[in-house]
């Protein structure tokens, strides 16, 4: 343990994205630029979140770390195993157990309390970014609430597709101020960002840092005749027949048969290990 | 009778370059204003001034604005000229590529401004652009085609469109017809002439080709390095000019 400053990184720099941390806190959706620091991991596998996850640490602290759902991938275990390594800090794959949740592209499906902090890995923190390429720009549409662009992609998705076909990275207003990119998590978790659990992203590669404080309004961006729809594969998962869930669809055979199993690996075991519970 | 656009004294120089120097004119509304003069007369300058894309060095631009009368644009806020940018004023330029969202549908590119005033409604912004796609001239089957897909002169039609879907009441026109054919040219200054009369719009059209303001402008100021050297009504100035810089203008104009 003695090899590493506790959590890898060194206290001035966790100062420092603590100090970015609290801004963004204060300006909920506002994206805070930091000085984000080379990490042990390529950019795109996470090194905002782990930024965000190493400034917010205590010893004290039992951390769950998630990629797309599931606590078994390489993403996850890589950076579970980091802060095992760096940090000696307990881990779990239970999201109620867990008191830090680093995640990449979902919000696990049980409800978070206030004692929570979830972090997200952002690979693009800009929301107008594909429709105004100018970094100037989007700041000033920032600072004025020229939001008008936003509308005008959702328009197209309409014009094109007959609905809105955003599917990811669904753009939010947060507390009636900022638009704000959550991150792409399905639109399905849209909903699940008014939270009791403390929410931060952090992009490495693009120097950001935002959050959403607990009990924040986040609207998810829509038009009155075509109102938001948090969709999702109309299937029950087939291992713990949840109707609720985000699904995954997962190709079992060259055949074509796939099935639709629940995108959040510790709810879905905790649901068979209930439904065990029963029939025993 | 209030001036819709008052502008006193306007100067921009370029470091010890001249832009345009201590313009000054009133335009009234419903009145159309034509800009003459060769490349590097100061007249893009004084237009990108008054359009509020460029900080003039000195000199006021008053707007008889809807809410509270005149003001100073120079003095007002970023967002409140934005808001006058998207609501009051159009601006259209030279090339439609600057005015116009290139990979986003003709109906997007209408519809941005009404959206971006808080329009919320995709079946009211829809009906809305195909309503000005009509009006321009451009067929309904068109309205999901990106722009890039127009010809150029469906284009600046285009551009003309998505400015004036706010019921501006001040328009920017920098050469609206440069870079077209001339049937093209005849056709697209007859709408213009068209719209502007019927929505009682008043404009401030910059341009070399004397036909335009010709056929479009109500008077005429003819600039030269930097100086407006002429004012008067537009028919006056070209039939009886009297500066020799006018002089030589109206006389190169090639005769078919």
């Amino acid at each position: 343990m003695s090899d590493y400053n506790f959590a890898y990184l060194d206290e001035q720099t966790k100062r420092m994205i603590r100090r970015a941390i609290l801004k963004g806190v204060a300006v909920p959706g506002y994206q805070v630029p930091f000085a984000s620091r080379e990490m042990p991991m390529p950019y795109g596998w996470g090194t905002g979140g782990v930024q965000v996850t190493a400034a917010c640490l205590t010893p004290e602290d039992t951390l769950k770390v998630i990629d797309q759902g599931a606590d078994d991938t390489t993403n996850a275990v890589s950076i579970r195993k980091f802060f095992e390594k760096t940090a000696d800090v307990a881990v779990t794959e239970k999201t109620a157990e867990a008191t830090i949740i680093q995640t990449r592209h979902r919000i696990p499906e049980v409800t978070l309390t206030e004692d929570q902090i979830l972090v997200y890995q952002v690979p693009m923190p800009e929301p107008l970014r594909f429709l105004e390429p100018s970094e100037v720009e989007t700041r000033k549409m920032h600072a004025l609430q020229d939001y008008g662009l936003m509308h005008v992609k959702l328009y197209e998705d309409i014009a094109r597709h007959g609905e809105i076909a955003t599917a990811y990275s669904y753009p939010v207003m947060v507390e009636d101020r900022y638009v704000m990119s959550p991150s792409p998590i399905p639109k399905f978790d849209n909903p699940k960002l008014e939270s009791a659990a403390l929410q931060l992203f952090g992009a490495g590669r693009e120097q950001r840092i935002y959050a959403v404080p607990p009990f924040t309004k986040v609207v998810s961006l829509d038009f009155d005749d075509y109102p938001f729809d948090p969709s999702k594969a109309p299937h029950p998962c087939a291992l713990c027949a949840a109707e609720d869930s985000y699904l995954d669809e997962v190709i079992t055979d060259d055949q074509g048969t796939r099935m639709f199993v629940c995108s959040d690996t510790d709810f879905c075991a905790d649901r068979r290990a209930a439904q065990e519970g029963e029939a025993a | 009778m209030t001036p819709l656009l008052d502008v006193k004294d306007l100067t921009k120089t370029y470091g010890g370059r001249v832009g345009c120097t201590d313009v000054s004119f009133r335009l009234y509304p419903g009145e159309v204003l034509g800009i003459v003069g060769e490349s590097g007369s100061g007249k893009s300058t004084l237009l990108n001034c008054l359009a509020g894309h460029l900080p003039p060095d000195r000199g006021q631009v008053i707007f008889d604005t809807r809410a509270e009368g005149p003001r100073d644009v120079l003095t007002m806020s970023e967002p409140e000229r934005r808001m006058l940018g998207r609501t009051d004023w159009a601006f259209v330029h030279q090339n439609p590529r600057d005015g116009l969202r290139m990979r986003i549908s003709a109906g997007g590119n209408v519809g941005e401004r009404l959206m971006a005033v808080g329009a919320r409604h995709y079946g009211e912004i829809r009906a809305q652009a195909t309503d000005w796609l009509g009006r321009v001239e451009i067929s309904e089957t068109r309205i999901d085609d990106r722009p890039s897909a127009f010809s150029g002169g469906m284009q600046q039609r285009l551009q003309i469109a998505r400015n004036l879907v706010t019921g501006p009441r001040l328009v920017f026109m920098d050469e609206p017809t440069g870079g077209l054919d001339v049937s093209v040219q005849a056709r697209l200054l007859d709408l213009i002439r068209g719209l502007v009369r019927r929505m009682g719009l008043s404009a401030i059209v910059v341009t070399h080709d004397l036909a335009v303001v010709r056929l479009l402008a109500d008077r005429l100021m003819v600039m030269k390095d930097g100086h407006v050297i002429e004012t008067g009504l537009t028919d006056q100035v070209l039939d009886d000019p009297q500066a020799p810089y006018t002089q030589l203008l109206v006389s190169s104009v090639l005769q078919v």
